[in-house]
């Protein structure tokens, strides 16, 4: 790793062990599956095995019968509920929408569609209850693609959705829930001005956010009307906020109580087996526990939308980009909500043009309802535009990255949203690839390429919690609202240590449960060290002043005359008047009481992450196996709080860019069935698979951050899907638009061209 | 339901008996009868490495064996990996690498890796990942957890060396 870094601090950019090591490498962290109560009974889904059909009847009677079997629930244990929309984090909720997720209602609308749950006292005698359930089907024909399901004659997933075209409803009933728009300029005159046009088309197939642990929840229906519920999630507060209103609870009757996760990526931030736990506790009197099974999670969590993408840019013979134009549809799976909106607005913020026009459609078809999945809809939108780009810059003879340097966006550009760009990096991120050594090395082979392309996240920020807690000897309890996903324990403490002048290891950080700790927005969005971060630092900053107060107190001195730094408190004018934070942390009880502090954010100064790849690849054109050689990724990350961590959310973005790129997929049959669903056949990225991935820091601040720091994890997905096909194409001469680029599509291109060449 | 059939085995060293029905995997038992819940269940179906334990010597995914077949063998989870002493190097390795982030895979790995360096004392960097195919991780990239394998090898030849 290098990086180039501005300002240094003493805590913030170090590499500490963090916190939560040792129970991790060891095995003692508790995550979702590992609670249990004595007592406690196991519930099971029954799943729809159809893609599309109408419930006609459900008989469970006998399942009810069986020995060990305590409670079925299905829709008509939930409380009915009418249009009510809700932001989530990354999640827009139609809680309508929701109940009928969670429990088919009249139709169900993907093979794996909830249509009844079951609580007894094995999980084995549970899936045995659920062969006893007979469910009446009336089959309907399924809609698997964004363009079939926009078509005028398509089978219609809802009778009540009516299309929100540019803001006005619609009257005839259809599966485009939202068709919106960004119109800048005038791409007519502009695209007839243009040297060079290039316009494609393109396809990206349904894939999963492939998390290893499963969704799991325990809920406890307490007698007092109170339910509290154990689950991994990326997110407690939106669990509570999604099953109290379902459920029709106020939220303080909700307890969420966050388990180690075991990987999220945005998949779990929407609730599945939260409310079938608790309405199966409320039924039985005693603890529920769920856990999914893999092919469960495959097929009814959440996955990353498959789309159909056109893109046509213009550009002079100079190379400036004067007009883009462009279409997604992405499927929403079920029930509407798709990332497109986030894909419209991040596929060109990388450049300044004057003259655009995206159009963005939200389709519902017959496949689970889609989850947020890292940087969710950007890698689709970029994919399509930065292949064109580079098609562009290549036929123009221009280097690709010389091509963005004359379109880079930078601060004060405007976005096709119409607000402006703050202070952001991708100039400086560019030219770094551009000056790297790996972008000029040998490819050193035959049947090898290189691709580049560029990636625009914009983080979030939003309501964010933090408690710091002092102890007598010196150190600091810590409890932060976020769940802890990949480290964030270490990278909050940190920020807090900086302030305090202590070392990362004086602190003791937890994640709080809902009673335990102000409202905190998901860990979505990549906002966590930036929001949780700026609450940690604003406590901190309290506890500062605190100390300063009492050891004014202790000293019989003004508190103006008291300093504090680098965990040193002292009087400016009495060089004997000296204690380390250690030495006054062991007087607090006696001498005022103990200190502690708590400060609740909602910082919207989130600065935009860019990302630029470089990647090599090996075609093998007998089989159209493609290696990925050598993999150089480039980052504006503000401040890296923790850099080895940092690194690390890189290089797990680049790997799932890798496997969305070449492997993954939902196969479906034309009944709508998913025909993959295994880790063995839904293929992920093996060691085997991977070369190691180099990373480039580079750190423009902040100005909306104390430290600089800008969110990280998303924007690495976004560059992989376009840089790889270029990569692909560099070296066997074709350029691919549809995703995966799987051996059998590499072999069935390479055949045609050398018929052509024939 | 079947009736349950009592099995013997020693579990890190320790001598355990439990009860078992004839269907039950090995996972299910480690997790849910014994509560040794550091073995973690990722599909259930050998394809994730998640749930890997060592079986008389030999690196195997538990939710592959039946219960019953552990009858007068001997087990080594997660949890015997680490001594009153202190983490085992690739215990430690892991940690001084970053080499895990959500933390489900990282028992799996830290099995599979002791495994493959009481075998191999100095593998190279190929061996290593071979050896881990069978063991998915979704944060990392492999990355560091290749990198943290291999400083702990250097580590294990320094101290026996």
């Amino acid at each position: 790793m290098t990086s180039v870094a501005r300002q240094q601090y003493k805590v913030v950019g170090t590499s500490p062990i963090r916190h939560d090591g040792t129970d991790k490498v060891t095995g003692r962290a508790n995550y979702g599956a590992d609670i249990h109560h004595t007592g406690s009974l196991y519930g099971k889904v029954l799943r729809s095995p159809h893609a599309h059909a109408r419930i006609s009847g459900i008989d469970f009677t006998k399942a009810l019968q069986h020995p060990g079997v305590k409670a079925i629930v299905t829709s008509v244990d939930l409380p009915p509920m009418e249009d009510k929309v809700m932001e989530l984090g990354e999640e827009v909720i139609n809680y309508r929408f929701l109940r009928a997720k969670i429990l088919a209602d009249k139709k169900v609308l993907y093979k794996g569609h909830p249509v009844a749950a079951v609580a007894a006292e094995s999980s084995d005698i549970a899936e045995e209850a659920l062969s006893l359930i007979d469910v009446t089907y009336e089959v309907l024909s399924p809609v698997l693609t964004a363009p079939e399901a926009m078509k005028e004659d398509a089978s219609l997933l809802h009778d009540d959705l009516f299309t929100d075209e540019i803001g006005y409803k619609s009257d005839k009933p259809s599966n485009i829930a939202e068709h919106s728009q960004f119109m800048v300029g005038d791409v007519k005159t502009a695209f007839s001005q243009a040297d060079v046009v290039i316009e494609r088309e393109f396809t990206t197939a349904t894939i999963h956010q492939g998390y290893i642990e499963p969704q799991n929840a325990t809920a406890i229906w307490e007698p007092d009307g109170r339910l509290v519920i154990w689950c991994s999630t990326q997110g407690q507060f939106g669990v509570r906020s999604q099953v109290a209103e379902l459920l029709q609870m106020s939220v303080s009757q909700v307890k969420v109580i966050p388990s180690e996760i075991g990987g999220g990526f945005g998949g779990k931030n929407p609730i599945y087996l939260e409310p079938l736990a608790a309405l199966l506790s409320r039924k039985t009197g005693k603890a529920v526990k769920m856990v999914m099974k893999r092919d469960e999670v495959l097929e009814a969590t959440g996955p990353a939308p498959g789309c159909y993408m056109r893109c046509k840019v213009g550009a002079t013979n100079s190379g400036k980009i004067v007009a883009v134009e462009a279409y997604l549809a992405y499927e929403a799976g079920a029930f509407p909500g798709t990332p497109v909106g986030a894909g419209m607005r991040c596929m060109l913020s990388p450049y300044e043009i004057d003259n655009v026009l995206i159009d963005g459609y939200d389709v519902v078809n017959n496949k689970p309802k889609t989850a947020a999945y890292r940087a969710p809809g950007a890698p689709h939108a970029a994919f399509a535009v930065e292949t064109v780009i580079n098609e562009l810059a290549e036929k123009l003879g221009i280097d690709p990255f010389e091509f963005r340097l004359r379109n880079a966006a930078k601060e004060g550009t405007r976005k096709v949203d119409g607000t402006s760009h703050p202070l952001i990096g991708y100039e400086e991120t560019v030219q770094a690839a551009y000056d790297h050594p790996h972008y000029k090395a040998s490819l050193g082979g035959p049947n090898r390429g290189r691709g580049v392309a560029t990636g625009y996240w914009p983080n979030g920020g939003g309501p964010s919690s933090c408690t710091l807690s002092v102890n007598s000897d010196g150190s600091v309890s810590l409890i932060e609202g976020s769940p802890d996903i990949g480290g964030s324990r270490a990278s909050i403490s940190m920020q807090a240590a900086e302030v305090l002048g202590l070392p990362a290891e004086s602190f003791n950080p937890s994640v709080g449960d809902t009673d335990s700790i102000g409202f905190t927005g998901n860990t979505g969005g990549s906002r966590v060290t930036y929001a949780t971060g700026f609450a940690a630092y604003q406590a901190a900053n309290d506890i500062k002043d605190q100390l300063i107060n009492r050891a004014a107190v202790i000293w019989g001195i003004d508190k103006d005359q008291v300093t504090y730094n680098d965990g040193i408190i002292e009087s400016k004018d009495d060089p004997g008047l000296r204690m380390s934070f250690k030495e006054l942390a062991e007087q607090l009880n006696e001498t005022g009481g103990p200190v502690s502090a708590s400060a609740s954010v909602s910082p919207m100064g989130a600065g935009a992450a860019y990302a630029v790849h470089i990647v090599d690849v090996e075609v093998d054109p007998e089989t159209g196996k493609i290696d990925v050689l050598r993999y150089t990724a480039f980052q504006d990350v503000g401040k890296a709080v923790h850099p080895a961590y940092v690194e690390g959310q890189i290089q797990g973005g680049v790997a799932q860019g890798i496997g969305w790129t070449l492997n993954e997929e939902y196969f479906y049959d034309s009944d709508g069935r998913m025909k993959n669903v295994s880790l063995l056949d839904y293929r992920m990225p093996i060691a085997m698979d991977l070369p190691m991935i180099d990373v480039v820091l580079v750190e423009v601040a902040n100005p909306g951050h104390p430290y600089g720091v800008r969110g990280v994890g998303e924007v690495p997905i976004v560059p992989p899907l376009p840089a790889i096909a270029d990569a692909v194409y560099n070296a066997t001469g074709v350029r691919f638009y549809d995703l995966p680029i799987n051996p059998s599509r590499v072999v069935n291109a390479l055949q045609c061209l050398k018929g052509d060449k024939k | 339901m079947s009736r349950k059939t009592s099995v013997q085995t020693k579990i890190n060293g320790d001598t355990v008996e439990f009860l078992c029905e004839p269907r039950q995997t090995l996972l299910e038992v480690l997790r849910e009868v014994i509560h040794l819940t550091g073995t973690k269940e990722g599909c259930g179906d050998g394809n994730c490495g998640a749930c890997s334990i060592m079986l008389d010597g030999v690196l195997v995914d538990s939710c592959l064996v039946l219960a019953v077949e552990v009858e007068g063998k001997e087990i080594q989870t997660i949890e015997g990996v680490a001594s009153p002493d202190g983490l085992h190097p690739i215990q430690q390795a892991f940690l001084e690498n970053a080499a895990l982030q959500c933390g489900i895979c990282t028992p799996g790995f830290i099995v599979a890796s002791k495994a493959l360096l009481e075998k191999e004392p100095n593998p190279s960097e190929h061996r290593v990942r071979e050896w881990l195919a069978g063991n998915l991780c979704r944060c990392t990239g492999y990355d560091k957890i290749v990198r943290a394998v291999l400083d702990a090898a250097g580590v294990m030849q320094g101290k026996s060396g």
